[in-house]
């Protein structure tokens, strides 16, 4: 999924770097002070995720896992994800630095979107409901990455569609995997810590400076998620 | 991989156990982000595979001057090079142009070779010089600069709080799947597999995000403002000028070079 350093055109690399700052400037607008503990943690649960091999057939993939991070994340996906793909490409050079915005948009921009779009959907479900809207989630979001990726290597070159397309028949399997995967991850989630979807949007949601009440814990900011203000903006 | 992360040691250090700096460590780090970034988007500039070959041996030098393991950097790029070699492979066959030879009734052109070994050269020499520069830094140092180097501060909070997590998160995983293995789990192309992975990942984001919680009352307990001390001295001496100039000067005169070239011929 990966795109490396020097294979696209200029344009595009350019493009997707001024799509990324916008994605990390909307997300990190969503980031107050106080959320970026419960970010910072779920980022890094998502890098561990690229960490975790699942077998498909005689070979194994790596977790990406994009779509339940929208979920979850809601628009601070996109700098959460920013982190584990600058980490990844500084540390262990997977990827590249030029490449880095491109990248980013590929991986992000579905999550949110799809993250977005069906956390209204999962959070008002059954748990089995929830876990098919779930894994669909999960599924697509991968779906649309691969689209992505294969717009962006289809922009740079001619050359280029046959392995774009090949990039995308390729993913199917890994859709379906990370479909499923995610699905039973929801499913856990609502079963065992519904809060878990609204995380990104009211359990932190806490200005202290001019709190009016004394600090709480996690459980009763949930009960009392009209007072949010940091939402609206 | 992640255990990189563990103990906040850069790569070079854990590997062969030394405490000294090496050349390029030496140097103030802002330099250094400064001059990967600016190598990468040079080299991506680069139309010649002669001077595209020219940054790679430049980078090449470079890991010679860094007391990273040549193993070790070696493996890394080549895990790489096993990501683009598909497409390096196709590219020939799917650019139109002279043809060289024919394989199995596709033509192969002289062009798309020449640019799938343009691609793999650059390809290349940005994640050599990428890692011969920035590995040497620890995740946190490397955080601190970019503070210094005005990024969001929120962005570089949330940054040191990923890796800082990641390897607590990764010894989680690892316990989970432990007791997953004591009760006789295997993976294999199985739906009992994919939804067990499921829910070991779903625990695991339950788990985070109850640690988070406690991370975060730990903090206000401790009186958190909204602001993280950045303690680093970092020095901005002569010999990092003089870095930067003459690295400006090596990758300005390369892209200068490589224009010069298009046009003379």
């Amino acid at each position: 999924m990966h795109i490396v350093d020097g294979a696209l055109a200029p344009e595009v690399l350019i493009g997707g770097g001024v799509l990324a700052v916008a994605g990390l400037g909307l997300g990190l607008r969503k980031l107050p002070i106080d959320k970026i503990p419960a970010t910072g943690v779920l980022s890094a649960t998502f890098f561990v995720a690229s960490l975790i091999h699942v077998p498909v057939g005689p070979s194994s993939v790596h977790l990406i896992m994009s779509g339940l991070a929208g979920l979850v994340l809601g628009w601070t996906a996109f700098p959460a994800l920013f982190v584990g793909l600058l980490l990844q490409a500084v540390f262990f050079g997977f990827g590249g630095l030029t490449v880095l915005g491109v990248n980013t948009v590929n991986i992000a921009l579905p999550a949110v979107l799809i993250g977005l779009t069906f956390r209204g959907l999962v959070t008002r479900s059954s748990p089995t409901i929830a876990a098919i809207w779930g894994g669909i989630a999960g599924a697509s979001s991968i779906a649309v990455t691969t689209v992505f990726v294969a717009i962006s290597l289809g922009l740079s070159g001619e050359g280029f569609v046959p392995a774009a397309k090949l990039v995308f028949f390729a993913h199917i399997p890994i859709m379906i995997i990370e479909g499923l995967i995610s699905a039973a991850a929801i499913y856990l989630i609502c079963k065992v810590k519904p809060e878990l979807m609204r995380a990104s949007d009211s359990a932190y949601d806490r200005v202290y400076d001019d709190a009016p009440y004394p600090i709480t814990t996690g459980q009763t900011a949930q009960v009392t998620p009209a007072t949010s203000e940091a939402n609206n903006g | 991989m992640s255990h990189l992360f563990g103990h906040d040691q850069p790569l070079g250090v854990q590997a062969s156990g030394g405490t000294a700096p090496s050349f390029v460590g030496s140097f103030d780090p802002r330099v250094r982000v400064v001059a990967a970034g600016l190598f990468a988007v040079m080299v991506v500039a680069l139309h010649q595979v002669e001077f595209a070959f020219g940054a790679f041996l430049l980078a090449l030098g470079t890991v010679f001057l860094t007391d990273l393991p040549l193993r070790l950097t070696l493996k890394r790029m080549a895990a790489m090079d096993g990501f683009i070699i598909v497409m390096l492979v196709m590219l020939p066959f799917t650019t139109p142009g002279t043809p060289m030879f024919s394989l199995l009734g596709a033509d192969a052109s002289k062009e798309g070779l020449m640019h799938a070994v343009l691609i793999g050269v650059r390809a290349n020499a940005v994640v050599l010089m990428m890692l011969s520069l920035l590995s040497g830094l620890s995740p946190v140092a490397l955080g601190h600069t970019l503070y210094r180097l005005k990024c969001p501060a929120a962005l570089v909070h949330l940054m040191m709080f990923t890796v800082r997590y990641i390897s607590v998160l990764h010894d989680e995983y690892h316990r989970l799947r432990m007791a997953m293995k004591l009760r006789g789990f295997r993976a294999r192309n199985t739906f009992h597999t994919y939804r067990s992975i499921g829910y070991l990942f779903g625990m695991l984001l339950v788990r985070s995000l109850e640690r988070a919680e406690r991370v975060l009352e730990a903090m206000k307990c401790r009186g958190f403002s909204g602001h993280f001390p950045m303690i680093d001295h970092l020095e901005f001496k002569v010999r990092d000028g003089m870095l930067a100039v003459g690295f400006g000067v090596i990758i300005g005169a390369l892209v200068l070079l490589d224009r010069i070239y298009v046009f003379a011929y």
